[in-house]
């Protein structure tokens, strides 16, 4: 990220990097092919054991090498330095590793990044609408959904996937949809509120 | 980071029941169940068969006699939010909804949800129990708040499924698929007791997979419903739960159906609570002895004795809801 786009301010006045640090710098690694290289549906066995992955990762196409137990969290996080995705319980309790798979909300703590090959996969990096927040970022901010911050990337993409299926959901399906992360500071009351607030932001309501 | 395996995603059943057949080959569906047992090393893999390329174990569709077919792959969201399902097998939709977190119901599928391993922890942690091949039960004279209070013997685990029970009450079956052919089996008669083998939750041998589950047409006038106690308001397993499906076409009682879940070690069916429903008029005098009769039989370990008074209440309130 270069020095302008740092100074870039949201009109919130705040901006990508200081917002949460760890949701900034969305480069990937060196396994990123160009657009459309990467056509591969099926997982390929190379010599030594180790898988080769065809992922469509927040738009771009990605190739990887992997081993079969390595979990779509530690690709994201280990080979592609997609770091928003927070690692958390490591047994799909705690939702800091949500990220959507084809548009649907999943743990990726509990998939294999075998079973992603051919799907896509959007982090919270990919939410981002060029150097502004996406809408559910907006929202968490204007009501300060988080306080120490670690879950907040993982509650973001349970919002956005219950918002993709949902758009305009009552404080019952709210609170359902977002039953599946944990927020050890306990900023429910306020992450519930801004769920609501991000629906009305898709929705093209006032920001 | 989990043990190593190798993995193979075949693009046939009858591929899958060649790799499953193999020695160290275990079945991912959807995985949120297989990658936790690895992960603390309930089990060991040599080698995971993914089933996510098998397209044709998805989905929902009717069946000839009237009822309706569910792919062994369908996600438990895919059921939860199945108008049919909803309509017609609510108790089933409402079981499904019930289960886990969105994120896991989005990932697991009817097929695993009624295979997967117990939540015992001791079973899950570093204990050779019994199940696991060892000599001893540690929940005997352990931490036993969420063990069983009905079927118990030498093991006293709970079966963890949601949707088992209400495919229980509903008469469903499984289709079962092995290299040597296939076979449909009863949910009835699906799931074990430590009584019939210890290490094994359900018959399914080595090598075989459940293809589909398949529900039997209902009778107008059915009324069903899934009701799960939890410690929590969210995402938990049931301390106990009833899945319960009563027809009544005038003032009484033709046909109930009261199975339980998170009291036993498979679904287990209430069934002198049933006897007590038959036939009777759904008032005060018949849900007391409904009530006292589903308990019938309750042998509670040190710590799980309000499981009893859980089941009474569950009971109690169900019934009344359905009078």
């Amino acid at each position: 990220m270069g020095k302008d786009s740092d100074q870039t301010r949201s009109q919130s006045g705040i901006s990508r990097r200081n917002f949460i640090g760890t949701l900034g710098a969305g480069a990937l690694g060196a396994a990123v092919a160009g657009p459309g290289t990467a056509t591969t549906q099926e997982a390929q066995s190379a010599a030594d054991g180790h898988l080769v992955v065809a992922l469509r990762v927040n738009g771009r196409q990605v190739r990887a090498a992997i081993e079969p137990r390595h979990t779509l969290l530690e690709v994201l996080r280990d080979q592609l330095e997609l770091t928003g995705t927070k690692p958390g319980c490591a047994r799909g309790e705690c939702g800091a590793c949500s990220v959507l798979m084809d548009g649907v909300p999943r743990y990726s703590c509990m998939t294999l990044a075998a079973e992603a090959d051919g799907h896509e996969i959007t982090t919270v990096e990919g939410v981002m609408q060029g150097e502004e927040l996406g809408h559910v970022q907006q929202a968490f901010v204007e009501h300060d959904a988080f306080q120490c911050g670690y879950c907040t990337p993982g509650q973001v993409m349970a919002a956005e996937g219950l918002l993709r299926r949902s758009p305009n959901p009552s404080i019952e399906e709210i609170q359902e949809g977002m039953s599946g992360n944990l927020c050890r500071c306990g900023a429910y009351a306020h992450i519930f509120k801004a769920v609501s607030r991000a629906a009305e932001l898709k929705r093209g309501g006032e920001v | 980071m989990l043990p190593n395996f190798t993995y193979e995603r075949p693009g046939s059943v009858d591929e899958a029941l060649e790799h499953g057949s193999s020695e160290g080959a275990v079945l991912h569906a959807g995985g949120t169940d297989l990658l936790g047992c690895l992960r603390d090393g309930v089990f060991s893999a040599k080698k995971v068969v993914s089933l996510s390329g098998l397209e044709e174990l998805r989905g929902i569709s009717p069946t000839r006699d009237g009822g309706l077919r569910v792919g062994a792959l369908t996600t438990l969201t895919g059921v939860a939010s199945d108008p049919t399902i909803a309509e017609r097998y609510t108790v089933l939709a409402q079981a499904a909804a019930s289960a886990a977190s969105p994120q896991l119901r989005n990932q697991g599928t009817i097929g695993g949800n009624i295979c997967q391993r117990p939540r015992c922890w001791y079973f899950r942690g570093d204990w050779h129990c019994l199940r696991k091949g060892g000599d001893t039960c540690y929940a005997i004279a352990g931490e036993n708040h969420f063990h069983c209070i009905f079927g118990g013997s030498g093991c006293y685990i709970v079966h963890p499924s949601d949707t088992a029970p209400a495919l229980q009450a509903l008469g469903a079956s499984v289709r079962i698929a092995s290299r040597s052919g296939s076979r449909t089996v009863p949910i009835e008669s699906f799931f074990l007791l430590p009584a019939d083998d210890i290490q094994r939750e359900n018959l399914l041998e080595p090598g075989e997979l459940v293809t589909e589950v398949l529900l039997p047409p209902v009778a107008s006038g059915t009324r069903s419903v899934y009701r799960k106690v939890r410690d929590r308001g969210a995402w938990d397993f049931a301390l106990a739960g009833l899945a319960a499906v009563v027809t009544m076409p005038g003032d009484s009682v033709e046909t109930a159906s009261l199975v339980l879940s998170g009291v036993a070690p498979k679904p287990w069916r209430a069934a002198e609570a049933e006897g007590a429903l038959t036939g009777a008029r759904l008032d005060a005098e018949t849900i007391a002895r409904v009530v006292a009769a589903s308990v019938a039989g309750a042998l509670p370990l040190e710590h799980n004795g309000y499981k009893v008074a859980l089941v009474r209440g569950l009971m109690e309130e169900t019934l009344r809801a359905l009078a």
